[in-house]
């Protein structure tokens, strides 16, 4: 059991039988008062977010929470299949817990699948990848229009916006946190 | 860590202080950081020293000084609180304690009005002295410290700023969270504010105002919504005293299990002290806000991440 003393951004907690993870926290005082604990609080499965301010008596159970290094293998409707690099077990994820993060998943990439109580609930990809450049519209040397970006597709289905000079076949590095252009690569 | 610019504007802090005091006349006292009894308060927990105890405020010792004779004394020194540690907060920091004997309250905001004033005109000619960057403070409004206070009671507060009135909010338990959320960030805007004559059940060590036996003569001051000082008439009264102190180690050895004892000689020197009135002003915070710094731990010579 954790107290409330032990609270901080960052710390995962379980609570009524979910994950939430501490998004911003503060220890107040007031005058002669009591220690209070304010956190915001966001459910690792849903994203629903709730305030609250505990206080010194409080107990918390830590969320048993653990990573899985697996690979990515295909999708099938909303269904995202992974498999466990050490057993071969399968399972798979839907695009609602994935959110953004399938914008970025190829084939056969390994990736870590976070576990709460032994159900998936996430994946962490690497910061970045790097994804080859399916539709763009051409560079038109000359182009006065002003604009500094175009937008193009990537394998994954994906839309970005990148430098005019990026075209299509070109790879390009995507930071997965911000979903932004880093740089085209050379391979 | 703080920068060597950091440091002189720390230690002319100091020494404006001092120069305060100094000239109205004041003793400075230093009184012993470890205890073997601390004042027992519910929700100020100790952190201990070979089975004594790092003082949480010199405020006892203090007090028996002024039993003995002294009319006006300062002190400068370390406390320690167990598990505060925030923005605001660390578990030593230090702290700026003063008392008058024969004044009340009253005496006590007057002083701290002074002190600010003293303070923030005397801050620039450290800076001519080029003992630090005048851009250092260049960005701060010290008018904020300058315009006449403004006085609020804990009641007006709550009918202003409140959701629920104080009656309601001390009868649910909701008095701590409402304070910290919905009053403290109104206070001290562009002046300071003294929120004034707490409900008796927060009396603490504080003296029950005669005219309203519903309030007791405590203030706390405020300024940019940061508490920076906690003031009172004494409770001179020592059986009244020991009264509460009972209460306080009952709340005590139900919240932590923990006996704590009663300070009995400083009961004993109590019977000795008429008319007092004491402050403990948070130090560290008054740099914070004269230097523009977002936490405490910026401008103390060595935050707790600074010693490992």
């Amino acid at each position: 059991m954790l107290s409330a003393s032990d609270l901080r951004k960052g710390l995962k907690l379980q609570i009524d039988g979910n994950p939430y993870i501490i998004t911003d926290f503060e220890f107040s005082k007031p005058g002669k008062g009591q220690a209070l604990y304010r956190c915001r609080m966001k459910n690792m499965i849903n994203g629903n977010q709730f305030s609250k301010t505990y206080r010194s008596g409080d107990k918390f159970e830590k969320a048993n929470l653990e990573e899985r290094k697996m690979q990515y293998l295909y999708h099938q409707d909303e269904e995202y299949h992974f498999m466990d690099t050490q057993n071969y077990d399968q399972l798979f994820l839907t695009v609602e817990q994935l959110g953004d993060n399938v914008n970025f998943l190829m084939d056969n990439m390994e990736l870590e699948v976070l576990f709460f109580d032994d159900r998936p609930i996430d994946v962490s990809l690497p910061i970045f990848v790097n994804l080859a450049v399916t539709k763009a519209d051409p560079w038109v040397k000359g182009d006065t229009s002003g604009t500094d970006t175009k937008p193009v597709t990537v394998e994954t289905g994906y839309q970005l916006q990148v430098p005019p000079f990026v075209e299509e076949g070109d790879k390009i590095q995507i930071d997965t946190r911000t979903g932004e252009y880093v740089t085209r690569v050379k391979e | 860590m703080l920068d060597l610019h950091g440091l002189h504007i720390r230690a002319a802090l100091l020494r404006l202080l001092r120069e305060f005091f100094f000239e109205r006349g004041f003793l400075e006292v230093d009184t012993p950081v470890r205890q073997p009894v601390i004042i027992p308060e519910q929700y100020i927990e100790p952190i201990t020293a070979e089975g004594q105890f790092l003082q949480t405020s010199p405020e006892l010792c203090m007090k028996r000084i002024l039993a003995a004779g002294a009319d006006t004394i300062f002190q400068i020194c370390p406390c320690f609180r167990k598990g505060e540690r925030g923005r605001r907060h660390l578990e030593e920091f230090t702290m700026l304690e003063w008392y008058r004997r024969g004044e009340d309250y009253c005496s006590l905001m007057a002083d701290c009005e002074d002190l600010l004033r003293f303070v923030v005109l005397g801050l620039p000619a450290f800076e001519a002295e080029k003992k630090f960057e005048t851009r250092r403070l260049a960005h701060i409004d010290f008018s904020k410290f300058l315009e006449p206070a403004e006085h609020i009671t804990v009641e007006e507060a709550f009918n202003r700023f409140s959701p629920v009135p104080m009656a309601r909010a001390l009868e649910q338990d909701l008095f701590d969270e409402i304070v910290v959320e919905h009053i403290e960030p109104k206070l001290g805007i562009g002046k300071p504010t003294f929120l004034t004559d707490y409900p008796v059940q927060l009396a603490s060590l504080a003296k029950v105002s005669a005219d309203n036996p519903q309030v007791a003569e405590r203030f706390e001051l405020y300024i940019d919504g940061i508490e920076l000082a906690n003031g009172f008439t004494e409770l001179t009264d020592a059986d009244e005293q020991r009264t509460r102190f009972l209460a306080e180690q009952a709340a005590i050895k139900n919240d932590q299990g923990r006996q704590q004892e009663i300070p009995e000689r400083f009961l004993n020197d109590l019977n000795q002290l008429a008319d007092a009135a004491g402050i403990a002003f948070g130090l560290d915070r008054l740099l914070m806000l004269l230097t523009g710094s977002d936490t405490i731990q910026s401008v103390v010579t060595f935050a707790p991440d600074d010693m490992i």
